[in-house]
C-alpha cells in the first residue's frame, strides 16, 4: 500500500529543501521559480489522482489511512486520513499553491529563494492540518503553517500597508487562540485516560469517547477554548480585526492562500473536531454561534461597503462569506424539530461554501492584485470605466464578482442557497436576518466593484498623465489569464454541475449528523 | 555511620576534577602559544565524565553514608550539565582568545563550577548540597568578572557575589532550621521525621529559607534582581554557561529537596510556589518585552523559563519531575544555541548586542539567521521544536495534577513571549541594516555548537519519545 498522504505532505517539504540547495548563480532565481512551480504540480497531480481516481465518494469512513505510534509515552500517533470534508480542501490547497507560485514567479522580484521556500513550507502546514487525525499532530501542523505566512506578509508585504504590524497582529491573534486550544487538547487527553490506560489525541477515538461527557462545566470550557481558536482563524465576528490588515499588507499570492485556505482551517476544525467530539456543547451553544455568524454576515457586508480600498473590501467580504459557513454548521447541529435532510443540506452547503469561497475569493485576490500591479493603487475612487478599456480583465472581474454575490449558475449561489435552505429549519429568525447580508453583499459588490471599477466614464486624461510615470492600464497578459482560468472554470463547473463535489461531501455530512442525537 | 567511600558514585565529578587539575598544571607549564590545548583537555574531561555518567545509568548507586546518589534523576541532570558545559567550552575556544582572557584559568573555573553542579544534583544531604552550592558559586563569581578591563563585567561579578552570598546565608540558615526541626540533614530522613511527628513550625521556617536560597540561584521573582545586570555584564560565554548549567544544577537540588525531603509540607509550599511561578513567568516575559539589548532580553527570558519549570515542581510527582528534566534539556540546547548565535555574529571583540544590530543578518549570514530563528521559535514554544514539546509536558503535568489555572497563566505567558522572541527575527529578516555588513567568518567551533543546538532542538521536538522514557520512564499516565 502506498502511503499517499505522507507522500502528499512530504513532497512540498522536500521541494522546500531542494529550493534551499539550488546553487547560487546568475540563473538561480529563475531555476528556483521554475523548479518550485513544476515541483508543486506533483502534489496537485497526487491529490487529483487520489480524489478523482482512488477516492470512493460513497464511503464515509476515513480513506488512505496511515497509523503509526509517534510518542508512545502519551499515546500520540501519526494518524493520517481523508474523508469528504478534507479531500476537496486538500485538492484546493494543492491547486491554489500551484497558481500562487506561478503568479508569484512573475510578480515577486526580491528574495526569490526565501519566498518559494516559505511558500512550500506553508503548503506542508496546510496539507498537514487537513490530513491529520491526531490532535497533537494537527496542532503541530496548525502552528507550522503560521510561521511561513507571518514571513510572507512581513517580508513581501506592501511597504505602505504596515506589513510588520499586520503580520505580527496576524501571528499573535492566531497564537492567542491556539494556546488555549492546546490546553483543551491536554485536558481532553487527561479526561480520556484512566488509572490503567493512556488517554487519546485521536479524533476518531475522541469522537467515540466523548470527553467530559459527565462534566458539563469542563465540556463547555473545552468547547469554547477550541471554538475561539478556530473562530479567530475563520474569522468570526468579533475576532476578525486581524483579517483586513493582514490581507491588505500581504502580497497577492499570500492573500490568495490566506483567504483560500487558511481561513478554511478554522471552519474545517469546527466540523472535524467540535461537531463530532462535543455535539452536546455545540447544540447548547448553537444559538450564540448562529448569532455571531449572522452578525458576521451582515456586518461583514456593511463593512465591506464602507471600504475605499479594493483589497480591503474583498477582505471584509470574506467575513461575510465565511459567516455563511458558520451559520450552516450551527444550524445543522442546532436543537429543533428539523428533518435530518434539512440539517444535511445546511452542512453540505457550509462545506461546499468553504470550497467555493476558496475558489472565488482566491480568484478575486488575484484579480485585485493584477489591477494593483498596473495602477499602483487600490483606491476604488481612482477607477472607473475599466470594463470598456480592458475588456478581458473586466469580464473576469465580472464573473468572479457575480460568483461571489451568489448569481445562479455560478458556484457561490449553490452553496449559499443550500445553507439558507437548510438553516431555515432550525434557525429561521437568524436565517432571515442573514438574508439581509446577501442583499447588502450583492449591493456592495454591484455598487462598489462593478459600478465604481468597471462602469462609468474612463478618465482618459488622468491615465494619460499617469502613463508618463510608467503606469499602463493594459489588458490581461497571458500568465495572468492562465492563473485565473482554472478558478473561473471551477466557478462555472460547480455552478452548473455541483454534484462533482457534492457527492463527496454529502456522504460525510450524513455520517457526521447520523452520529449526533437530536 | 558507616562511611562507605563508594567512589563510583562520584566518578563523573572526579573525572571533571581531575581534568581541572590537569588544566591548572597545563596553565603553569605550557607556553602561552600552546594554551589552546587546555580547552581540548577540558572538553575531554567533560566528555569522559559524560561517558562514565552514562555507564552508571540504571545501577542506582549510593555512597558516602547515603549522602550522594547516582540515580536516574541525578544522572540525567549530570548529563545536561556536562552537555551545557561542553558546548560552552566549545563556544569559549575562540572567545577567550579574541577577548584576551586567561585561557587556563577560564577553563579551570568552568570545570570547578561543573564539579559543584554535579555535586548539587547528586547530593541527598543538605550539607553536601550546601558545599556543592558554594563550589559552583565561587568560580562563577570570578567568571562573571572575568573581563577585568570591563567595568560592567566587574560590576556583574560584584553584584553576583554579594547577592549570592546572601543566598548562601539564607540557605545555610534554612539548613539550620530544618536540622533544628527534624534533627537530621539527610533528605530521606527529614521526610520520615516530618511524616511521623506533628507539624513543626521550625522546619516550616527552614523550608521557607531554603526556598529563598534556591529562588536566588534559579532567579525567581522577587529574588531575580541580580540576573539582568549579571547576564548583561558578564562575558557572553559565561552568560551562556550560567544561564543553562546553573539553572539545571540549582533546579535539580530544588526539586530533590522539596520532593524528597519536604513532601509532607507540600500543602504549604505548593500554593506559595504557584504564586511565585506566576510572578516569575509574567514579570520575566513582560520585562523582556521592553528590552532593546539582546543579552538582557535573554536574561529576562531565562527568568521566565525558570517560572515554567517551577510549574513542574508545583505539579509534583513523576510527571512534574520528568517534564522538568525534559524541559531543562530542551532549554539548555536552545539557550546555548541562541547565545552561540550572538557570539557567531560578533565581529572580533565588537559584539552586536542591541536589537538593531541584528538588522540585515539574514542577508549577510543566512545560516546563522536561520539557526537563531529556529532557536527563538523553540524558546517561544513553537512546534515542531523542543521548546514546544517541553512546554506541552509541563502544562500537561500541571493540568493532570489539578493546577489547570497555572497552565492557563503559562500559555498566556508563552503568547506574550512570542512577541519579543520574534523581534530579533524581524530585525534579521525584515529590516535593512543602517551600516554595511562585512561578511564574517563564523568560527568552526561556534558553527558546530549552533548545528548541535539546531539538530538537537529539532530531534527533541520530533522524536521526543526516547528522551521522555529516560527522563521519567513514562509521562502523564
Amino acid at each position: 500500500m502506498v502511503p499517499w498522504l505522507s507522500l502528499l505532505v512530504a513532497l512540498p517539504l522536500i521541494g522546500a529543501v531542494i529550493v534551499l540547495l539550488i546553487p547560487k548563480s546568475a540563473q538561480a532565481d529563475s531555476q528556483i521559480k521554475w523548479f518550485a512551480i513544476i515541483w508543486s504540480l506533483v502534489p496537485l497531480a497526487v491529490a487529483s489522482f487520489l480524489w478523482f481516481g482512488l477516492y470512493n465518494p460513497a464511503v464515509s469512513k476515513m480513506q488512505f489511512e496511515e497509523t503509526a505510534m509517534w510518542i508512545s509515552a502519551i499515546n500520540v500517533r501519526y494518524h493520517l486520513g481523508v474523508d469528504g470534508l478534507s479531500m476537496p480542501l486538500v485538492w484546493l490547497t494543492t491547486l491554489l499553491t500551484v497558481l500562487s507560485l506561478y503568479y508569484s514567479s512573475f510578480t515577486i522580484h526580491e528574495r526569490i529563494r526565501e519566498f518559494f521556500f516559505m511558500f512550500l513550507l506553508l503548503e506542508v502546514g496546510m496539507l498537514g492540518v487537513f490530513v491529520s487525525l491526531d490532535f497533537f499532530l494537527f496542532y503541530v501542523f496548525w502552528e507550522l503553517g503560521l510561521v511561513p505566512m507571518y514571513f510572507l506578509i512581513a517580508i513581501w508585504g506592501h511597504k505602505e500597508d504596515r506589513p510588520l504590524y499586520s503580520s505580527i497582529k496576524f501571528f499573535l491573534y492566531t497564537l492567542a487562540g491556539s494556546v488555549f486550544m492546546l490546553l483543551a487538547i491536554i485536558a481532553m487527553y487527561i479526561n480520556t485516560s484512566s488509572a490503567t490506560t493512556l488517554g487519546t489525541f485521536d479524533f476518531i477515538e475522541l469522537a467515540a469517547k466523548k470527553p467530559f461527557a459527565n462534566d458539563w462545566t469542563f465540556q463547555t470550557l473545552a468547547f469554547w477554548a477550541i471554538f475561539i481558536a478556530f473562530a479567530i482563524k475563520v474569522p468570526l465576528f468579533p475576532f476578525h480585526t486581524w483579517l483586513p490588515d493582514a490581507h491588505t499588507a500581504a502580497p497577492t499570492a499570500g492573500s490568495v492562500i490566506l483567504a483560500g485556505i487558511l481561513l478554511k482551517l478554522g471552519t474545517y476544525g469546527i466540523v472535524r473536531v467540535l461537531v463530532p467530539i462535543f455535539p452536546q456543547a455545540f447544540q447548547a451553544n448553537a444559538t450564540i454561534i448562529g448569532i455571531l455568524a449572522a452578525i458576521s454576515i451582515v456586518y461583514g457586508a456593511l463593512a465591506a461597503m464602507a471600504q475605499t480600498d479594493f483589497k480591503r473590501l474583498i477582505a471584509y467580504s470574506s467575513v461575510n462569506h465565511m459567516g455563511y459557513v458558520i451559520l450552516g454548521i450551527a444550524a445543522a447541529v442546532a436543537v429543533g424539530a428539523a428533518k435530518v435532510d434539512d440539517r444535511a443540506i445546511a452542512l453540505n452547503g457550509a462545506i461546499l461554501q468553504m470550497f467555493n469561497h476558496g475558489v472565488i475569493t482566491g480568484a478575486l485576490f488575484f484579480i485585485v492584485g493584477m489591477l494593483y500591479e498596473r495602477a499602483h493603487t487600490r483606491a476604488l475612487a481612482e477607477f472607473g470605466g475599466l470594463g470598456a478599456k480592458i475588456p478581458v480583465y473586466g469580464a473576469i472581474l465580472l464573473t468572479a464578482t457575480f460568483a461571489s454575490l451568489g448569481l445562479p449558475g455560478l458556484a457561490g449561489f449553490i452553496s449559499e442557497f443550500m445553507v439558507f435552505r437548510g438553516a431555515f429549519a432550525t434557525m429561521s429568525v437568524l436565517s432571515t436576518i442573514s438574508v439581509l447580508g446577501i442583499v447588502f453583499g450583492a449591493a456592495m459588490l454591484l455598487w462598489k466593484v462593478i459600478q465604481k471599477v468597471l462602469l462609468g466614464a474612463f478618465d482618459d486624461a488622468k491615465w494619460k498623465e499617469k502613463e508618463s510615470h510608467g503606469i499602463h492600464l493594459n489588458d490581461l497578459v497571458r500568465f495572468e489569464a492562465i492563473t485565473v482560468a482554472p478558478l473561473i472554470f471551477l466557478m462555472v463547473l460547480i455552478g452548473v454541475y455541483p454534484s462533482v463535489i457534492l457527492n463527496t461531501i454529502n456522504t460525510l455530512s450524513t455520517a457526521i449528523l447520523s452520529a449526533i442525537k437530536f | 555511620m558507616n562511611l562507605d567511600l563508594n567512589l563510583q558514585v562520584i566518578a563523573p565529578a572526579l573525572i571533571v576534577a581531575l581534568s581541572l587539575l590537569l588544566v591548572l598544571l597545563g596553565e603553569v607549564f605550557l607556553p602561552a602559544s600552546q594554551r589552546r590545548w587546555l580547552g581540548y583537555l577540558a572538553l575531554i574531561g567533560l566528555l569522559g565524565a559524560a561517558v562514565v555518567a552514562a555507564m552508571l545509568w540504571g545501577a542506582n548507586l549510593s555512597g558516602f553514608g547515603k549522602m550522594v546518589v547516582a540515580d536516574a534523576f541525578g544522572l540525567f541532570l549530570t548529563l545536561i550539565i556536562l552537555l551545557g558545559a561542553a558546548l560552552s567550552v566549545l563556544l569559549a575556544f575562540d572567545f577567550v582568545r579574541a577577548h584576551q582572557l586567561d585561557t587556563g584559568e577560564f577553563f579551570a573555573l568552568v570545570l570547578s563550577a561543573v564539579v559543584g553542579m554535579i555535586g548539587m544534583v547528586t547530593a541527598t544531604d543538605l550539607i553536601v548540597i550546601f558545599l556543592a552550592l558554594e563550589l559552583l558559586s565561587l568560580p562563577l563569581y570570578v567568571l562573571a568578572a572575568f573581563k577585568r578591563a570591563d567595568k560592567r563585567s566587574l560590576e556583574a561579578g560584584l553584584k553576583y557575589f554579594l547577592l549570592g552570598a546572601f543566598a548562601s546565608a539564607f540557605f545555610l540558615y534554612g539548613i539550620a532550621f530544618v536540622f533544628g526541626g527534624t534533627g537530621t540533614t539527610n533528605l530521606g530522613r527529614i521526610a520520615a521525621v516530618l511524616g511521623a511527628s506533628p507539624r513543626s513550625d521550625v522546619a516550616l521556617v527552614g523550608m521557607g529559607l531554603l526556598g529563598v536560597g534556591f529562588a536566588f540561584k534559579v532567579a525567581l521573582v522577587p529574588f531575580h534582581w541580580w540576573t539582568p545586570d549579571v547576564y548583561e555584564g558578564a562575558p557572553t560565554v559565561v552568560t551562556a554557561f550560567m544561564s543553562v548549567a546553573v539553572k539545571a544544577a540549582a533546579f535539580g537540588a530544588f526539586f530533590r529537596v522539596f520532593l524528597v525531603a519536604l513532601p509532607e509540607l507540600a500543602a504549604d509550599w505548593r500554593a506559595l510556589l504557584a504564586v511565585i511561578a506566576v510572578l516569575t513567568m509574567t514579570l520575566g516575559n513582560v520585562a523582556a518585552l521592553l528590552q532593546s539589548n539582546v543579552k538582557r532580553m535573554l536574561a529576562y527570558s531565562s527568568i521566565a523559563h525558570a517560572g515554567y519549570i517551577l510549574i513542574a515542581l508545583v505539579a509534583m510527582g513523576v510527571n512534574g519531575a520528568g517534564s522538568a528534566l525534559f524541559y531543562l534539556l530542551a532549554y539548555t540546547l536552545t539557550n546555548l544555541g541562541a547565545f552561540g548565535a550572538v557570539i557567531a555574529l560578533s565581529d572580533g571583540t565588537r559584539e552586536r548586542l542591541e536589537l538593531n544590530d541584528f538588522a540585515g543578518v539574514a542577508k549577510a549570514q543566512p545560516l546563522v539567521a536561520a539557526a537563531l530563528t529556529i532557536l527563538l521559535l523553540s524558546l517561544a514554544g513553537f512546534p515542531p521544536f523542543a521548546g514546544f514539546t517541553g512546554k506541552f509536558f509541563i502544562f500537561g503535568a500541571a493540568v493532570e495534577s489539578g493546577w489547570a489555572w497555572l497552565a492557563v497563566i503559562g500559555v498566556l505567558n508563552s503568547l506574550i513571549s512570542a512577541y519579543f522572541y520574534l523581534r530579533p527575527v524581524v530585525q534579521m529578516y525584515m529590516v535593512e541594516p543602517a551600516g554595511g555588513w562585512n561578511r564574517l567568518r563564523v568560527a568552526p567551533f561556534v558553527a558546530f555548537v549552533l548545528a548541535i543546538a539546531v539538530i538537537g532542538v529539532l530531534a527533541l521536538g520530533i522524536v521526543p519519545a526516547p528522551v521522555i522514557a529516560l527522563a521519567s520512564g513514562g509521562f502523564l499516565k
